[in-house]
């Protein structure tokens, strides 16, 4: 069991008589990564916000490292390591990509009461980090609106990494971007893996998270339909398990029945 | 924390000082915000050096004038532009310069206070506005437009119901006699550098009074203000985490405050700034002038925010300067005192006002949409 880096038990979430999410379990090994999959209103937002302290379970344990932990708030998933990157990245575009990178948690130097934003270091690593991803900074003061869905998105996730995340949750890091680009950001998510951390990828494009995932966990309705590792699974059966799949099924039928009809 | 995951690929080398110089000195003042007030100001001097260059305006006497008329809306136009490109409005800026007049008055001379009680007690009073405007915008999400306008109608009417019913009229006069030998109030009120001007004035280089003493006596108390808020707050804004903080808050909130600024905190000290910045400017105006009046600053909160967004700040926030808003004071402050120089009639000045913030708004929102386009 010490073998898992990060384990959610049975977590259950109730709003009121809605029930969000009930008994889903995950466990991730370092440099694992899971996709969590669902459609739309599955549950993964709030699976999502449970795991990044945001709502506190109101069943079921979370695990980090082996000790039972409770997560009062965002900074508490953050200070156990576990990092969450938002769709909406938490990203100013207007400000250049050092004031991003370390918004929030500016590297200082100085005296006491004049200490200043040590800007020159923090452009020398903002530059570093992003060059190490291969992406081509030419300033990095240049404002991040300059940059591509995919860049920023590498950006964030550079940024989550940097500031110590042993796992990533990532919200739809691909939803927005061309093809291209969201290979860019997932060949990024397999080398940070690589590197030893655990990521847990939301997604509803099994097209995405076949590729980069080891395990795969499929959410319906508030309810885990299983974790399923590669090598038991195809991408066909994925997709027909995300409730389109049987949506889909019968909605095929329906339409060679319309057709056979118009056709007679 | 920091550097535990070794570098993920080191596909580029990265020589960050070669391609660095590719970036022309001019690209990087063309992304500066303060560019077009700085254009502006030029382009207001040159105009001024053309039409009335040989007139009084260039003068040490006129050349001080503008700088005073330009230093105090620039005190609070600073206040202001710190407070945009934090993400909000402050209204209530040129009631909060009456309240404060009123608050250094009555004490001082009906109350019997010493004068710099007086003014300790008009920043208190102003910190307390500026706390109360900054926690009702955080606290109920409203728009700062609509709080800080309420705020406007509140402060100025008690301003006047207070003055009165102490007072019996709207004025209080009386408060120079105050000024000599208080501990506090020569920050306010002191003329400085008047050895140079007596010495330019000895050499015949400036203008002289009959009885031998130059016309123009010492640079005006605003102007050094200026100066100091200027680059205290572009230090700020610029070398600081807290001014980081700023950027962020106003240019996004939510994101913000998920990666742990404390936008709440930081738009509550800015609204407090510009309460300040208003005691400030009220305070230097009515020791200037002797007394306070209920109507002082009226419609100065506009004038502030339009030097702002001449200065380059965005109205939707997160972008911006303070050197910008200075040059955006002093491009308003010497066309209002110019105008006389010249054969225009001052009535025009509005105009120019107004046409100026267009210009400066349509060419802001320019640049904003190339600065956040994706390539």
């Amino acid at each position: 069991m010490q073998d898992y880096l990060v384990q959610f038990n049975n977590i259950s979430k109730f709003f009121g008589k809605v029930i969000a999410l009930k008994d889903v379990t995950m466990k991730l090994r370092k440099g694992e990564i899971m996709c969590l999959l669902g459609d739309n209103g599955a549950g993964k937002s709030t699976l999502i916000k449970t795991l990044a302290g945001v709502h506190k379970p109101d069943e079921g344990e979370i695990i980090v490292e082996g000790k039972k932990t409770i997560f009062d708030s965002p900074k508490d998933a953050l200070d156990m390591g576990i990092a969450t990157v938002y769709q909406d990245l938490a990203l100013v575009s207007l400000m250049s990509v050092t004031r991003n990178f370390f918004m929030g948690r500016e590297p200082l130097k100085g005296p006491p009461f004049f200490r200043t934003f040590d800007i020159d270091k923090a452009n020398k690593i903002a530059a570093e980090r992003m060059g190490q991803i291969g992406i081509d900074i030419r300033d990095p003061s240049q404002a991040v609106g300059t940059m591509s869905g995919g860049e920023r998105q590498c950006l964030a996730i550079s940024r989550a990494i940097y500031f110590g995340a042993k796992v990533l949750v990532l919200d739809e890091p691909t939803s927005a971007l061309g093809v291209h680009q969201a290979s860019v950001v997932l060949k990024y998510i397999v080398k940070a893996a690589s590197q030893g951390l655990a990521v847990i990828l939301i997604t509803h494009n099994v097209h995405h998270a076949y590729p980069v995932g080891n395990s795969f966990t499929v959410l319906n309705r508030g309810k885990s339909l299983g974790t399923y590792a590669k090598k038991n699974i195809t991408r066909e059966k994925l997709l027909s398990m995300m409730a389109g799949g049987e949506e889909l099924n019968k909605l095929e039928v329906e339409l060679q029945e319309m057709n056979r009809s118009s056709t007679n | 924390m920091s550097t535990k995951s070794k570098s993920i690929e080191t596909k580029t080398d990265f020589n960050q000082d070669e391609r660095l110089k590719k970036v022309s000195k001019l690209r990087l003042l063309l992304n500066r915000p303060e560019l077009g007030a700085l254009g502006g100001a030029i382009l207001v001097f040159i105009f001024f050096g053309i039409v009335a260059g040989d007139t009084g305006m260039f003068s040490a006497y006129g050349i001080l004038n503008f700088l005073d008329v330009s230093a105090n809306l620039g005190i609070i136009a600073i206040a202001a532009a710190m407070l945009m490109i934090g993400g909000e409005f402050d209204l209530s800026i040129g009631s909060m310069i009456g309240f404060a007049g009123i608050c250094i008055a009555i004490p001082a001379i009906y109350w019997g206070w010493p004068l710099w009680m007086s003014i300790i007690f008009a920043f208190s009073m102003a910190v307390l506005v500026g706390y109360f405007n900054g926690i009702l915008v955080v606290r109920t999400g409203l728009p700062s437009f609509i709080v800080t306008l309420a705020m406007l109608f509140i402060l100025r009417g008690a301003t006047l119901a207070i003055t009165r019913l102490i007072t019996g009229r709207t004025q209080v006069p009386g408060l120079r006699v105050l000024i000599e030998d208080d501990p506090l109030a020569w920050i306010f009120a002191t003329d400085t550098f008047k050895w140079v001007f007596t010495w330019l004035g000895s050499m015949n280089l400036i203008a002289l009074r009959t009885d031998g003493t130059p016309l123009a006596t010492g640079i005006p108390p605003s102007v050094i203000w200026f100066i100091v808020l200027t680059i205290i707050s572009t230090w700020i804004l610029m070398k600081t985490r807290y001014g980081n903080w700023i950027f962020a808050s106003g240019g996004d909130k939510n994101g913000a405050n998920n990666v742990g600024v404390p936008v709440g905190r930081v738009k509550i000290s800015l609204f407090i700034g510009t309460a300040v910045a208003a005691t400030i400017f009220a305070t230097i105006q009515v020791l200037d002038a002797g007394s306070a009046d209920t109507m002082r600053g009226t419609l100065k909160e506009l004038e502030a925010i339009a030097a702002a967004v001449v200065g380059g700040c965005l109205l939707t926030g997160g972008y911006g300067s303070a050197i910008g808003a200075a040059f955006g004071a002093l491009i308003f402050g010497t066309v209002s005192m110019g105008i006389f120089y010249t054969d225009v009639d001052t009535d025009w000045f509005k105009v120019f006002l107004g046409a100026m913030m267009l210009i400066a708004v349509i060419f802001n929102n320019y640049i904003r949409r190339k600065v956040t386009e994706s390539k």
